[in-house]
């Protein structure tokens, strides 16, 4: 795995959508958890926020109720752990952005591939849903997922 | 009175805005998508419009988790194009059509849908990618907008029914409105991806080619397909397909397949256009 967060549990009851591997899906539970980081990369769409950010990344943060691991996620790029931290993929673009980066670039870091393989891979069709429906598919339960 | 006189349903993905915007479309990975979608663009330049009613969603542009408004509707008499990190895409301002848009408002609540009502807002390329798809670069948009803001982020969206029954909701009000505007609906977003996590660039052809052909004939069927399946089968941004519900909605029961596309990949996604009218 690309990242060394653990996939959160959720703090609610089981769900049937929570076995469907690789996927974060912005719920209630998921949003309490990532409102500060959402909220500071959305504040990149502004122009001089952008500035202040790349003036000073870590002062910058300090005006974000940010978690230590988000923060870290945060200055580390670690696109796969923003996401397990409560980060939406929407959001969490606004820094790939920021950073000049394209969603290929962004979803082949979070699948934990190169560029230029997910690149050919979306070319030749896209990711199959064929095995990818469900943690059985990938010979995994939600608790072996986490980790 | 103002008439429906069809709909589209359309992928809005950005980097088809870009390609636009930077005269891509004759490239080589970008040429067999514009050549499939030249049908569409050939039959809008025949239909002129003189509004479109946009279902679309924002994509943490002008709404934010601060706010999240299920419907949302535009009355403004201006729309600006959203700077989304990049700096805003150049192309022209939106013009609204503060009127209709009154009046869909109005007629939408009092018929129990508990529209949000907004004066301001700037709008992305959920809402400027479809102007594009359809009129490629001009120098002002050829019609007004009405901005229908759907949110699709924030679980759970809407269901594939509740915006079924609030484009027949907008069929009604469009058809009572004192006026001779052609009105032209669309239904934007998806068709099967996947941008987050990793499963990331998942793509289901047989899922959307399933979806085009039960929304020209089972809209009712199609409207009732849950959040998960959507979710497990479309890759989750697939979700925003539930917003070609509204288009289908404010159509005849029975329409006619005037043109269809079907093009993988644009980016991380499968994209999909229909074009319907009463038949």
């Amino acid at each position: 795995m690309t990242t060394k967060y653990p996939r959160a549990i959720p703090d609610r009851a089981p769900r049937d959508y929570d076995d469907i591997p690789g996927t974060y899906v912005m719920d209630g539970d998921h949003s309490r958890r990532g409102y500060a980081l959402n909220m500071f990369c959305m504040s990149l769409n502004q122009e001089a926020n952008r500035d202040a950010f790349r003036a000073d990344e870590s002062g910058y943060l300090d005006a974000y109720a940010l978690t230590d691991d988000q923060r870290e996620a945060v200055l580390q790029r670690d696109w796969l752990g923003l996401l397990r931290l409560g980060g939406n993929i929407y959001y969490t673009f606004k820094l790939a952005i920021f950073d000049g980066l394209s969603m290929q670039q962004v979803g082949a870091s979070m699948s934990g591939i190169e560029a230029e393989e997910f690149q050919q891979m979306m070319i030749d069709g896209g990711r199959p849903i064929e095995g990818n429906r469900t943690l059985a598919d990938h010979g995994a339960t939600p608790a072996e997922e986490r980790y | 009175m103002a008439q429906i006189i069809g709909g589209i349903g359309t992928s809005h993905v950005p980097a088809v805005g870009a390609a636009i915007d930077h005269n891509k479309q004759n490239e080589p990975y970008w040429a067999p998508y514009f050549e499939k979608i030249a049908p569409v663009r050939a039959w809008v330049r025949e239909a002129k419009p003189d509004v479109c009613i946009i279902a679309y969603n924002d994509h943490a542009s002008a709404f934010s988790l601060a706010l999240i408004p299920t419907f949302a509707i535009g009355v403004a008499a201006t729309f600006p194009p959203a700077d989304e990190g990049y700096g805003p895409r150049q192309v022209p301002d939106v013009a609204g059509h503060p009127p209709l848009a009154w009046h869909l408002a109005e007629s939408l609540i009092l018929d129990e849908f508990d529209m949000t009502i907004v004066n301001e807002m700037s709008v992305d390329h959920g809402l400027t990618v479809p102007l594009s798809v359809m009129f490629d670069q001009p120098k002002k948009w050829p019609c007004k907008v009405v901005p229908l803001c759907v949110n699709v982020i924030q679980y759970p969206a809407p269901t594939g029914n509740r915006c079924y029954q609030l484009g027949k909701a907008i069929r009604r009000a469009v058809d009572e409105f004192p006026g001779d505007e052609r009105v032209l609906i669309l239904g934007t977003g998806g068709m099967s991806h996947q941008l987050q996590g990793e499963r990331a660039g998942l793509v289901n052809a047989d899922f959307d080619l399933a979806f085009l052909d039960r929304i020209v004939t089972d809209p009712a069927g199609q409207s009732a397909v849950p959040h998960t399946d959507y979710l497990r089968e479309a890759g989750s941004e697939g979700i925003e397909l539930v917003m070609w519900m509204i288009m289908r909605g404010a159509l005849d029961e029975q329409v006619r397949e005037v043109h269809r596309a079907h093009h993988v990949p644009t980016s991380n996604t499968s994209n999909g256009v229909i074009v319907l009218e009463n038949a």
